[in-house]
């Protein structure tokens, strides 16, 4: 490691300032009100003295997180130094205002991003809000398994043909499930054709701090990235860094004029890249005004310590998962996914710190093992879906507790174990995408009978699990094709979700007026 | 000079004693190590910070573990040991020649090194051939281990620190794995007195209830452990504690002993009321109707406290 580069993040300029101000004594006639806990003993005594003497306000020596000039901003270069990033932002209102900050940045009203079809929620609000329109690829999904995978460079190239004027492409790096696309193709790819890439990076903190494991969106050059520190990092929940990448090759060498450039500039030929100053005015639309110092503190010194010891941690979170997956093979019947399944293709790479267990060998389902493993052995899992549940290693996990995860999942095969429930049927309908999600978010509603939707808009998203890929949008049109497999998966016992009228006997579609 | 080890049993009771010099302290990747030189207590091991064994009163405990399940199962063979870094329990077993193998499974080899070099008395067990060390996490040991042993005690630290795995539902599933169909597991059930030990006292009862068809608790008095009045559970797959015990075959044996006598066995079973309350509220949880179907239906029976009540 580079002796400036730890010199520097040796450092932690906003807990320092927090620090340096409680010791100082100043006596408080600001908010917040409880004014370091006197005034709500109760809270105090639950929380802690400490972290209400923390609880504090922007304030001078403290600087502001709207317009940072002084230690905020030093922390955030910090911050942008360790991802390898052009800016980092402090985000206080999870990964999702990260998120929505990319979005804004790339897209206003009718502009399009390439996203893949299972992305995540918190981008479809925010098309949403911002008036955006998706264009979706296929992100394919492994039969056995029942999970969504990444999306394709051959996919993505056929959007970027069909839709020369999109904005961005948005690239989940990893899924939940550790599944990687090939984000340095994609990158180079958007890029030749004048396109961003944004990345969500919620499931990705660590890649930047291992050699180890799948490359990081900063590192493939990409222009965007959301990461959530809190989820792999260890900074409280709710905080997270936007980071804005660095100029990508292609821009450096042939773009001389000022790049203020917002990804929705007309000029032609330019190369697309992102101005940092632009980018605090877009988070500056909807973050708080007085964000929390708990939080700020919380990724300052996460950041820290990431930096300097992120490689020797998140070594042991791979070797502990590696061990995992071993242990949890020789059980018998479950399948504890890995490096195996890359393909080069819609895997095109894993996140090896993810323990994701497939448990219908067992004669379980996913969601049933994480109830068992809950209710009966009080260990809680991250999360269980129809065909796996999947276990969230970080750098707080020993390897004490990975034998009870494995001690308790071979008591369970045990105890409840049957015979092998064979996967449910999954297959993609490319949507055909009317109104954009704010058109549809708006428009007036009603629901007719299932037969009778078809050529219809849809007012509602449904989704089967598995593979927990919507089958519609707002603002989508019903085909046949849609019914057909909705039908289908309803038939074979998927689980649906997102419709308001759960027996599917109803579907919720936009009111036909004149115009549309 | 007035030095005193103190230990805190609850926010507001401790017990100190009176240290008259520091043998050893050290940490393991574990745990903090310490061996003090008393007075009244002669030498005594603690681990991060909390009680262990002292010389004086070690006897009553590895007794009590060893003595009871080998006086009701006397044709027991291959003994899995779990925790016990200090020898003790292994000292105890090694009396027996119908043992033929005892394997131990100490997650901290620290704790047998220093028991080595400053607690001979109790470490001495380790010398016997028969005596196998395997220095790993025993859940993990336990897990890969099926249909193999006669007797499994777990001599186990506290239901926090590095000893946790040993108080949990998949350890108790996975040693009745790894019993014989005729199997015995003793393990250290923490006190019923304070409110905290009560609490995991009533968990590791639930857990191991859960698991066994045969389910009972017995006492001892160990004036060095937080009130004195001591827990060990006895589950077993066949032999009842108190009915099944060969008295006089153990007499036999001829083994000389300072705590343990067979009339204190059938007397150690016998429970204070509200001991007994508080184990019957754990058997009594609607969860543990599942024990027996969750058992592959071998079970006919629950032999429980609830059920026999402390009339054996």
């Amino acid at each position: 490691m580079d002796k400036d580069f730890r010199k520097n993040q040796d450092r932690a300029p906003i807990a320092e300032a927090l620090e340096a101000y409680s010791s100082e004594r100043v006596v408080p006639f600001d908010v917040p009100g409880h004014k370091h806990g006197r005034g709500n003993p109760e809270l105090t005594e639950f929380l802690g003295e400490r972290t209400m003497t923390l609880d504090v306000n922007s304030m001078k020596p403290l600087d502001n997180l709207c317009h940072p000039v002084s230690v905020i901003k030093d922390a955030e270069e910090l911050a942008a130094e360790a991802f390898g990033a052009k800016a980092a932002f402090f985000m206080v209102g999870g990964t999702t205002s990260a998120v929505q900050a990319m979005v804004f940045t790339v897209a206003a009203r009718g502009d399009k991003i390439i996203v893949p079809r299972n992305v995540h929620r918190s981008v479809i609000n925010a098309m949403v809000l911002c008036g955006a329109i998706p264009v979706y690829v296929d992100p394919g999904a492994h039969e056995e398994l029942g999970i969504a995978l990444g999306m394709q460079l051959v996919d993505i190239e056929a959007a970027i043909r069909d839709n020369p004027d999109a904005k961005a492409v948005f690239v989940n790096n990893p899924t939940y499930y550790g599944i990687c696309s090939d984000l340095r193709g994609i990158v180079k790819l958007a890029h030749t054709h004048g396109m961003l890439v944004v990345v969500d990076e919620a499931h990705g903190t660590h890649l930047s701090f291992s050699d180890r494991l799948p490359v990081s969106a900063m590192e493939a050059g990409a222009d965007m990235a959301s990461v959530s520190m809190h989820k792999s990092g260890g900074s409280l929940t709710q905080s997270a860094f936007l980071l804005v990448g660095s100029a990508h090759p292609l821009c450096e060498a042939e773009s001389d004029s000022d790049a203020k450039s917002t990804g929705n500039d007309p000029e032609e030929n330019r190369e697309p890249s992102i101005d940092p100053a632009y980018v605090r005015q877009i988070i500056n639309l909807t973050q708080t005004t007085s964000g929390s110092y708990l939080f700020l503190s919380s990724l300052d010194l996460s950041r820290k310590r990431l930096a300097l010891h992120g490689k020797e941690l998140f070594d042991k979170v791979i070797d502990m998962a590696e061990y995992a997956r071993e242990e949890i093979n020789s059980i018998g019947g479950y399948y504890a996914i890995g490096s195996e399944l890359v393909n080069g293709n819609e895997i095109f790479d894993f996140d090896k710190t993810k323990l994701v267990i497939h448990t219908l060998p067992v004669g379980l389902a996913g969601i049933e093992v994480y109830d068992l493993l809950r209710d009966e052995y009080d260990i809680q899992m991250e999360f269980g879906d129809f065909g796996n549940c999947l276990a969230y290693l970080s750098v707080g996990d020993r390897v004490r507790e990975v034998e009870r995860l494995v001690g308790a999942l071979s008591e369970i095969r045990r105890h409840f174990g049957k015979d092998p429930i064979v996967s449910l049927p999954n297959s993609y309908i490319a949507p055909v995408v009317v109104l954009s999600p704010q058109e549809a978010f708006y428009a007036d509603a009603e629901h007719i009978p299932f037969e009778k939707a078809i050529g219809r808009i849809a007012a509602e998203s449904i989704m089967c699990y598995p593979p927990g890929i919507p089958a519609l949008a707002p603002g989508e049109k019903i085909t046949e094709e849609v019914l057909e497999y909705l039908r289908y998966a309803q038939e074979k016992g998927c689980q649906i979700t997102g419709a308001e009228d759960a027996s599917l006997k109803t579907l919720k579609v936009v009111k036909e007026r004149t115009g549309y | 000079m007035d030095l005193w080890f103190s230990e805190f049993h609850t926010p507001s009771v401790k017990l100190a004693i009176k240290v008259d010099k520091q043998l050893y302290s050290g940490k393991s990747e574990f745990q903090r190590i310490d061996v003090f030189e008393s007075q009244e207590f002669g030498r005594f091991l603690t681990l991060d910070g909390y009680m262990m064994l002292t010389q004086k009163d070690e006897f009553i405990y590895h007794e009590m573990m060893v003595h009871v399940p080998m006086c009701v199962h006397p044709d027991t063979r291959k003994v899995l040991v779990i925790g016990a870094g200090d020898g003790g329990v292994v000292r105890e077993l090694v009396r027996y020649d119908s043992i033929e193998h005892i394997d131990v499974v100490e997650i901290d080899e620290e704790v047998v090194k220093v028991a080595k070099k400053y607690l001979p008395f109790t470490a001495c067990g380790f010398d016997d051939p028969r005596v196998q060390c395997h220095f790993e996490d025993g859940l993990k040991y336990v897990r890969h281990h099926e249909d193999e042993y006669d007797l499994i005690l777990v001599d186990s630290t506290d239901p926090f620190g590095p000893g946790e795995g040993l108080f949990t539902k998949e350890f108790y599933g996975n040693c009745y794995t790894a019993l014989k169909e005729d199997g015995i597991m003793v393990n250290q059930n923490e006190s019923p007195f304070y409110a905290n030990d009560a609490r995991a006292m009533q968990r590791a009862h639930k857990r191991i209830h859960a698991n066994f068809p045969i389910c009972r608790v017995f006492q001892a008095h160990i004036p060095t452990y937080p009130s004195g009045h001591w827990l060990f559970g006895f589950a077993s797959k066949k032999y009842h504690p108190v009915r099944d015990m060969h008295a006089a075959d153990w007499k036999s044996l001829g083994i000389e002993t300072k705590y343990y006598n067979t009339n204190l066995h059938r007397g150690a079973f016998a429970l204070p009321n509200y001991v007994q309350k508080l184990l019957e509220a754990m058997e009594e949880l609607p969860g543990n109707d599942t024990t027996t179907t969750l058992n592959g239906g071998t079970i006919r029976s629950s032999e429980s406290n609830a059920k026999k009540g402390g009339k054996s």
